[in-house]
């Protein structure tokens, strides 16, 4: 799967709290979460966000609550994928199962920034800035991660590994 | 070359004779916890896959968030909970009136044992570590599909090992030792890893410090947070379960990523600044910070020896004119319990409010939300930007004794300030 899109930056442990505050969990109904995602730190999101734009982040996105919410807020926003440094490891596997692409670069990360351009083939993780013309490659999902991501997320994987 | 006691846990569910640091395994998991927040995320997801619950006896199912319901909205996603676990016979589902903070009850009921693989959907599952049980947090998919399955599918993490020496000095608790361990390797620095607590120090820490100190792992980003099993854990399930369980002890010569050494004796009472659980300092190093509410309870601090050290500094004195105390027991058997002690009613002469068990505050849910520019001094988890209210709000994170002295001096205060 191949996708272009305008970048969403954002820094160090990006907390699911401000991803969606708890304040908005008394629904799991994704569009209604969607119109508070990243309002505590970035009021222009919900307002900027276009189908088909990228978040970009530090370390340990995702950090804090175990809340699905989060990715799913995400998705529903219209981002079609996240890239981090690195990600705290419940919405890693939160945003796998809901079928959410990741994409962890390290350090490489500072090659990309707010308003940046990105053409990413999530098959091979490479992802070309459009904008400074730089290539960093992602690390591949492991092992049968690949097929629940491929699946578009646990529930399909696991209903196809049930047939 | 040995194995940890988390690496042993994984090894035996997944069917294996050994693991390693960042294998892929599928494990069976021996008991599974929802709330009424993710609950009702989970449910869609499993009856999506079309199969029966796997075993009605292991799932847990508690109402605690936003419970007793605090507006229409969160009352329809405790039905949607409630009305599944009728329907699936769900053994573990625990009604207002009876139910508690779900990391406090779990262990309180005694249906989270030694050895035992638990998945939760909330991050603060790895409470259960204290009772030497590999526990961890994931979300609503991932406990929907477990739901129907029995297992779930983990990286083999690598474990740091803490070991802890000494004892700790009066005033100072399970809540001092989790931030400044925080403090010192940062908000990731057990990222994808097993926090797993050792040494001679272990056998001068109560149940209750314990609990604390696994339920905050996640706040280093940890995998799960993991203690020895020895005498106190014994005597602590020996009243609350006869059902037979495993212990497991980390091989002498087991591989760890890293080794951090803390000497109890050494530690002080220490507070976590906003906005983050990493931005610790000793309280006696802080300028003057007023504060507007003080809250103390929560799946980190909401037990009865938590409400001891409490009751101890406020008994007799009253909360501060311009300070909001908030006290919530973490289940109903401790609020009995803190009720036959005379806390409940020193607390109240004292000024603070008691509430029924709820998760409310912690999460900027109910009963105690900030507004614009207002401080809390909380026994909770997560300082985080508009975590507890407004945006523009603060919490503090301290012990039970910080945040009980703090509600007396109207300003974030250590114990023996207010006890000279």
């Amino acid at each position: 799967m191949k996708f272009t899109g305008k970048v969403w930056r954002y820094g160090d442990n990006i907390d699911t709290d401000v991803i969606i505050p708890a304040r908005y969990l008394n629904t799991s109904n994704p569009q209604e979460l969607a119109l508070h995602c990243m309002e505590d730190i970035d009021k222009s999101f919900v307002s900027g966000v276009k189908t088909g734009d990228i978040m970009v982040a530090d370390n340990n996105f995702g950090c804090g609550s175990s809340r699905e919410h989060a990715p799913v807020a995400i998705k529903a926003s219209g981002i079609t994928c996240v890239i981090a440094a690195n990600f705290a490891r419940i919405f890693y596997r939160n945003a796998i199962n809901i079928g959410l692409p990741l994409l962890e670069v390290g350090k490489d990360v500072a090659k990309i920034k707010a308003g940046d351009t990105l053409s990413i083939d999530l098959e091979t993780g490479e992802i070309v800035n459009t904008t400074t013309s730089e290539r960093i490659q992602a690390q591949p999902l492991p092992g049968f991660i690949q097929d629940i991501a491929r699946a578009g997320g646990l529930i399909n994987y696991v209903k196809g590994s049930a047939q | 070359m040995g194995m940890t006691m988390t690496e042993k846990i994984l090894a035996t569910h997944a069917g294996c004779a050994k693991v390693e640091p960042g294998q892929l395994i599928r494990a069976k998991v021996d008991f599974l916890l929802a709330n009424d927040i993710t609950g009702p995320q989970a449910i869609p997801e499993f009856d999506k896959i079309g199969r029966p619950v796997f075993d009605p006896d292991k799932i847990a199912l508690i109402p605690d968030h936003f419970i007793p319901n605090k507006d229409i909205k969160s009352a329809e996603q405790a039905k949607v909970m409630r009305e599944f676990a009728r329907k699936h016979k769900i053994t573990h589902y625990v009604e207002v009136g009876r139910m508690g903070i779900e990391h406090v009850l779990l262990p309180e009921m005694g249906w989270v044992l030694p050895g035992e693989i638990i998945i939760g959907a909330d991050s603060h599952t790895c409470t259960y570590g204290a009772v030497g049980a590999f526990a961890t947090g994931v979300g609503g998919t991932d406990l929907g599909a477990s739901m129907a399955t029995g297992d779930t599918w983990f990286k083999v993490p690598s474990t740091i090992k803490v070991e802890l020496t000494g004892a700790l000095p009066e005033w100072v608790s399970g809540k001092d030792v989790i931030l400044t361990l925080i403090g010192h390797i940062g908000v990731d620095g057990a990222r994808y890893q097993a926090l797993e607590f050792t040494g001679p120090g272990v056998a001068n820490l109560s149940m209750a410090d314990r609990f604390t100190i696994s339920n905050m792992a996640i706040e280093a980003g940890a995998k799960n947070g993991i203690f020895p099993v020895d005498e106190k854990t014994i005597e602590y399930l020996r009243a609350r379960t006869t059902k037979p369980y495993n212990v497991y002890t980390s091989d002498s010569d087991a591989i760890y990523a890293r080794e951090i050494k803390i000497d109890l004796s050494t530690l002080q009472p220490v507070v976590a600044m906003p906005h983050l659980p990493e931005n610790v300092k000793k309280v006696s190093d802080l300028p003057e910070i007023r504060i507007d509410q003080a809250v103390i309870g929560s799946c980190t601090n909401g037990r009865i020896d938590d409400l001891e050290q409490a009751a101890k500094i406020i008994a007799g004195r009253k909360i501060h004119p311009d300070v909001r105390a908030i006290i919530i027991p973490g289940t109903q058997e401790i609020y009995m319990e803190a009720m036959k002690r005379g806390y409940i009613a020193q607390f109240i002469e004292a000024g603070a409010v008691v509430s029924t068990p709820t998760c409310g505050p912690c999460l900027g849910g109910y009963m105690g939300i900030l507004a614009a520019g207002e401080r809390c001094v909380s026994t909770t988890n997560r300082n985080f930007r508009g975590r507890m209210g407004h945006v523009d709000s603060e919490v503090y994170l301290a012990s039970p004794a910080v945040a009980a002295a703090s509600a007396i001096m109207g300003r974030i205060a250590e114990p023996k300030e207010v006890l000279a």
